[in-house]
């Protein structure tokens, strides 16, 4: 790991400051996937501002028919959160698929987003249930937030503030996981708001999380597991690597969306 | 904690008074950090304040900044039971807990840590008396080399007081991020089952 400069600024204003006075710098909340990529000297930011003494970052609530959780606010909070069980209990499934406990127990709803590897969770769920990714300076819609491979509509000096999630009908995610990494090798996140269906796929797209359309169009017909056979996906702009080909990937994504539904309609 | 008043409002000459006298200080305290004008920028080899409780005891420590708390309780407090392994968070082996939560000590730096730490020194009872997990483990032959030992006894406390040991698949599902190379699973399992009769009786 390259030497850095460590700041722990107290508000959310101040880390914003520092972010945008240190070139390249970096903000640090749980650090579950910054720490190790700067370990491999993938990453080698000349700051590091923690987030940890900022107040007010973390926390779940109920705001109007929105379910708002804090930047800071950790996996294993979202995972046994009553708040978010009640609200929209696949998210909270979702936040309990993440990696390990021990990751869950420092990795962050923020960071997970603001990172937005092409293969985490948070993304897929964010861009189904329509979140907005609110910062320090302005509201942005998932929609437009998620870029690209860990690109995203983030400015220099923007700190993620909250997410919020819109209370759906019907929500679930399913995840074809990595049995090492526990990353997703595809994850389906389907959610149901009136006849708005949104179906959201992360780990199988080579520019990251993308919404399966053709699904989607299926499910608006009836929202049943019955409804996508027979529809199928392209392999086209999908990863490779050694754990799947695209083709296997394009079948995992009919696959995960059949179960998504399935327990979607259960919930 | 062993002093009453609170560190955090001390001065940096209170700070490092104290650190010279701490056993498990390291000697890095460089000029620059004591004499830094504060129009300067950062200086990122200057140490940093770090203010640990470890098993009940409190660590005083001026460390480089990318200290991470596996090293800073390896190198710098001579806690030597949480194991580097893997180093990138995938094996546990440096599993502890911070304020009771299991947590990577490779994958936080001991600067980030504001909680009471836990290591496997600090399991037993004052009276040197085992935990029933340390116990179950011996019983059971949860281990052969005994590297990952010390991660997967404090990962398994923490999965039976997370009330995640009701079954042996959900024992397996909540121990997973702790690897064992010898593969001594079953054993583990086994010896996590005994533990919790325990643990909850």
């Amino acid at each position: 790991m390259y030497a850095f400069s460590y700041h722990q600024p107290k508000t959310v204003r101040q880390a914003a400051s520092l972010l945008a006075k240190n070139e390249d710098g970096k903000i640090l909340a749980g650090g579950q996937t910054l720490l190790p990529t700067m370990k491999q000297r993938l990453a080698a930011p000349p700051a590091l501002i923690d987030l940890g003494k900022v107040e007010g970052l973390s926390g779940i609530e109920l705001k109007g028919r929105s379910l708002v959780i804090g930047a800071t606010t950790k996996h294993v909070q979202v995972a046994t959160s009553e708040i978010v069980k009640q609200a929209i209990p696949g998210l909270a499934e979702m936040a309990g698929m993440i990696g390990d406990p021990a990751v869950r127990n420092r990795g962050t709803i923020g960071g997970s987003v603001a990172n937005n590897d092409p293969a985490a969770d948070y993304p897929a769920a964010c861009l189904a249930l329509g979140a907005t990714i609110i910062t320090n300076t302005r509201k942005i819609p998932a929609e437009q937030f998620f870029t690209g491979l860990f690109e995203t509509a983030l400015e220099p000096g923007e700190v993620i503030v909250k997410i919020s999630f819109p209370i759906v009908s019907k929500a679930a995610y399913a995840k074809f996981r990595n049995p090492a990494s526990r990353y997703a090798m595809v994850g389906v996140f389907v959610a149901k708001r009136g006849s708005d269906i949104r179906v959201a796929v992360t780990g199988a797209g080579s520019n990251g999380v993308f919404r399966a359309t053709a699904l989607e169009e299926a499910l608006k017909k009836r929202f049943s597991p019955k409804s996508l056979e027979g529809v199928s996906v392209s392999a086209d702009g999908l990863n490779g690597d050694i754990h799947a080909s695209p083709e296997y990937r394009a079948h995992l994504i009919g696959v995960m969306a059949k179960r998504a539904v399935t327990a979607a309609i259960g919930k | 904690m062993t002093h009453s008043n609170d560190p955090r409002g001390a001065s940096r000459r209170d700070f490092f008074k104290i650190s010279a006298s701490a056993a498990a200080v390291a000697p890095v305290v460089a000029s620059t950090a004591l004499h830094a004008q504060p129009e300067q920028k950062p200086d990122p080899f200057a140490p940093v304040e770090v203010d640990l409780v470890v098993n009940g005891q409190r660590r005083r420590m001026a460390l480089d900044a990318r200290t991470t708390l596996l090293d800073a309780l390896r190198r710098h407090a001579g806690l030597t039971g949480a194991k580097k392994g893997c180093d990138h968070g995938q094996c546990g082996a440096c599993t502890v807990h911070v304020g009771g939560k299991r947590t990577l000590s490779c994958l936080t730096l001991a600067v980030m840590v504001r909680e009471p730490v836990t290591t496997i020194e600090g399991l037993a009872a004052t009276d040197g008396a085992l935990h029933p997990m340390q116990q179950a483990f011996i019983d059971h032959d949860a281990f052969q080399c005994g590297y990952c030992t010390p991660g997967q006894i404090m990962s398994a406390v923490a999965c039976v007081k997370e009330g995640h040991a009701g079954s042996a698949d959900e024992i397996r599902e909540y121990m997973s991020g702790n690897l064992c190379r010898c593969a001594a699973y079953p054993h583990i399992v086994t010896a996590i089952q005994q533990a919790k009769t325990q643990m909850e009786g």
